[in-house]
């Protein structure tokens, strides 16, 4: 984690990693990184906070601070994780960390959002799939390549149909993730539709 | 699909154009921000030679890292201090309106905006805080967004979003003597579960929700994303109007009855169509406690502890782990469990309602030995109408200790923080583990009448007992 810290970009349509198992269902973004981390202006610092009461509790043997997990960039997470509050610096941390993409039995909204809008792809397989994966995980390494086009995540043994959001699919395959811009794109409308509101016209002082 | 819904007809009216990928893009009516989650957004806009589009849209204060006992500047933290400072600069570089400390109008941001008459019904509300949902009460549509969208914000003034869907939690009844909305809310997120709400909009209807006032409403709406739902609303009614008139931003003279006229044409039509309706008999919930470390995880105050066999099998896993955090075992009562610290404040339920039902049970009455108890007013507003009511006196007087306005140990970010394994019985919204500063600390949601109610106990007691009399 001495290596300066770069942000995806641009399209993408392959991840390849090694999966890290961390098991546990309604996983929030609390225990993703606590609040006292959130006293920073930038989400620099985040990666090695991560988990960090968890890890504490676990004293060393959290999956973040396994030695067979080092170098991981596939999460693989049960249902509902990243439910709570809508700090972003959870999935920065995890990105700071080095996870580049989630498996999950389900994502909680706004950290899905959060996700997607710094270029984490979450995807989604049934309860059985994940249980097989960290069952897996809990005896040998596993390195899965994952195709986005084609909705899969592949391995010798294994093969997958991911499930992701057609919306945030079609983001990442045109590198048009980074919002922002497209936003812009529209001003005109986005001027005109201000001046439409209702309630502008009301709300004179 | 739903239609014609409150939900539709302002998502409709906000939606720029259908983005390539295939979401919509929404006008945000109303930004809030504060001091947590806007520094890396402006740092963003700085980065991308971005300006803040329409600052007018935007209103910020600062809540999260505010100490509540002694709030001069600058601050002992340097963390929290660099923080405010951060905001301070951005608001005026950027020409954005803020609600700085001593304005008397700072607080929490969900407890300010309403009570400026900000908040309006038909508006889209986005903030950086998952609590947004809050201002759904009024009929608007409010949801937390993350920092990369405050970012699209302040540069765009609208965001990329897939429409939700809208269920309706239809509350037949009303709520007893001595249950809160809070309890209702508690009871809604059990009953469905802390992710049914994904992918959903949640539409609080039914005679125990018109029963409620708007405060009451706001912890409905608040509690929204505890159950999974980003955004929660409840259609607008006379009392919303009442509440909102000649408030600091509402509309003004002729402009009111415009306003008012245009509000009663948003509700969900007779003829609406939901994607999922809920219905709940609110007469049957009692006094609600959380035992474990989700909110979904909660029982009335008579009842114990459920065995894992009476919980989903979807459930038990988290089930499991909140008896061994909690220190709790299965068919354990929950009332006399013992209690270290109480406090009463948040976005739930730090208003001025909260304060004074408090306030009435605890008056003539003392906080037990060795309990610590604060209460930390949501606002500058609040603290100053409690003040004028003389409801600090009361909790002064029986052994609580009176702060000043902000988030605090809701989440922590202060120096009000739980130590070791300390049980705190807590009005705030979020039981997580570790969520209130102590990696082992644990975490009593209720009403800030039940936490009075164990103040003076010193255990989780039912509230019934001290008002019924």
């Amino acid at each position: 984690m001495s290596i300066k810290f770069e942000p995806p970009i641009g399209k993408f349509s392959r991840i390849n990693g090694k999966c890290i198992s961390l098991v546990g269902d309604d996983i929030d973004t609390d225990r993703i990184i606590p609040a006292r981390f959130l006293k920073c202006i930038d989400f620099d610092s985040l990666g090695k906070s991560v988990f960090d009461d968890d890890r504490k509790t676990l004293k060393g043997n959290h999956p973040f601070d396994l030695e067979t997990n080092k170098g991981s960039s596939i999460l693989i997470v049960n249902s509902n994780f990243g439910c709570g509050s809508s700090r972003e610096h959870a999935p920065q941390a995890l990105m700071r960390w080095g996870i580049k993409a989630i498996i999950g039995e389900s994502f909680a909204d706004i950290f899905y959002s959060n996700c997607i809008a710094i270029g984490i792809p979450c995807f989604t397989l049934p309860k059985e799939s994940i249980k097989e994966i960290q069952q897996y995980l809990d005896v040998k390494n596993l390195f899965l390549e994952i195709d986005l086009l084609e909705s899969t995540a592949k391995a010798e043994q294994f093969k997958f149909n991911l499930e992701i959001k057609e919306t945030s699919k079609k983001m990442f395959l045109s590198g048009e993730w980074d919002a922002t811009s497209k936003l812009l794109e529209n001003m005109d409308l986005i001027e005109n539709k201000l001046s439409d509101l209702p309630y502008l016209k009301f709300n004179t002082n | 699909m739903s239609q014609n819904t409150l939900f539709d007809k302002v998502w409709d009216l906000h939606k720029v154009a259908n983005l390539p990928g295939g979401s919509d893009q929404i006008l945000i009516g109303l930004h809030l921000i504060h001091e947590v989650t806007s520094p890396q957004a402006f740092g963003a806009l700085k980065d991308k030679n971005l300006k803040v589009k329409f600052p007018q849209r935007t209103v910020a204060t600062v809540d999260h890292i505010v100490p509540t006992d002694n709030q001069s500047r600058p601050f002992k933290d340097n963390l929290a201090e660099q923080m405010i400072d951060t905001l301070e600069k951005n608001c005026i570089k950027h020409k954005i309106k803020f609600f700085n400390i001593g304005s008397g109008n700072q607080g929490i941001v969900h407890v300010v905006a309403p009570e400026l008459g900000l908040t309006q019904p038909g508006m889209t509300i986005a903030c950086g805080d998952s609590h947004t949902s809050t201002h759904g009460a009024f009929g608007s549509i409010a949801f937390g967004i993350g920092t990369s969208q405050v970012r699209d914000v302040l540069a765009s003034q609208t965001i990329a979003m897939n429409k939700l869907k809208v269920r309706q939690i239809w509350c037949e009844n009303k709520l007893s003597n001595g249950i809160y909305a809070k309890d209702l809310v508690l009871h809604i997120i059990n009953q469905l579960g802390v992710k049914a709400g994904v992918g959903y909009a949640y539409e609080f209807a039914g005679p125990a929700i018109s029963a409620l006032s708007m405060e009451e409403r706001m912890t409905i709406c608040n509690m929204s994303i505890e159950g999974g739902a980003r955004c929660g609303y409840i259609n607008p009614d006379e009392k919303t109007f009442s509440y909102m008139k000649d408030k600091l931003c509402s509309p003004q003279n002729e402009n009111w009855e415009k306003a008012v006229k245009w509000w009663k044409s948003l509700k969900s039509s007779d003829n609406c169509i939901y994607d999922d309706v809920f219905k709940l008999d609110a007469s049957k919930v009692e006094p609600t406690i959380t035992w474990g470390i989700t909110p979904g995880q909660s029982i009335g105050v008579n009842q114990k502890i459920p065995s894992l066999n009476e919980i989903h099998p979807n459930d038990q896993f988290i089930a499991g782990e909140a008896y061994e955090y909690m220190g709790f075992k299965p068919g354990q009562s929950i009332k006399n469990t013992p209690i270290d610290v109480c406090f009463i404040g948040s976005c739930t339920n730090g208003r001025i309602s909260d304060l004074r039902v408090a306030a009435q049970v605890l008056a003539h009455n003392k906080v037990a030995k060795n309990i610590k108890a604060f209460v930390v007013p949501g606002s500058e507003k609040v603290s100053k109408e409690a003040k004028e009511e003389g409801l600090d006196k009361i909790f002064i007087k029986a052994g609580f200790q009176w702060r000043e306005p902000g988030c605090s140990m809701c989440l922590a970010m202060n120096s009000d923080k739980l130590i070791g394994n300390q049980v705190s019985a807590s009005s705030s919204n979020r039981n997580f583990k570790g969520r209130q500063g102590s990696p082992s600390g644990r975490t009593l949601l209720m009403s800030p009448a039940m936490v009075a109610a164990a103040s003076i106990t010193g255990k989780v007691s039912d509230v019934r007992d001290f008002i019924n009399k």
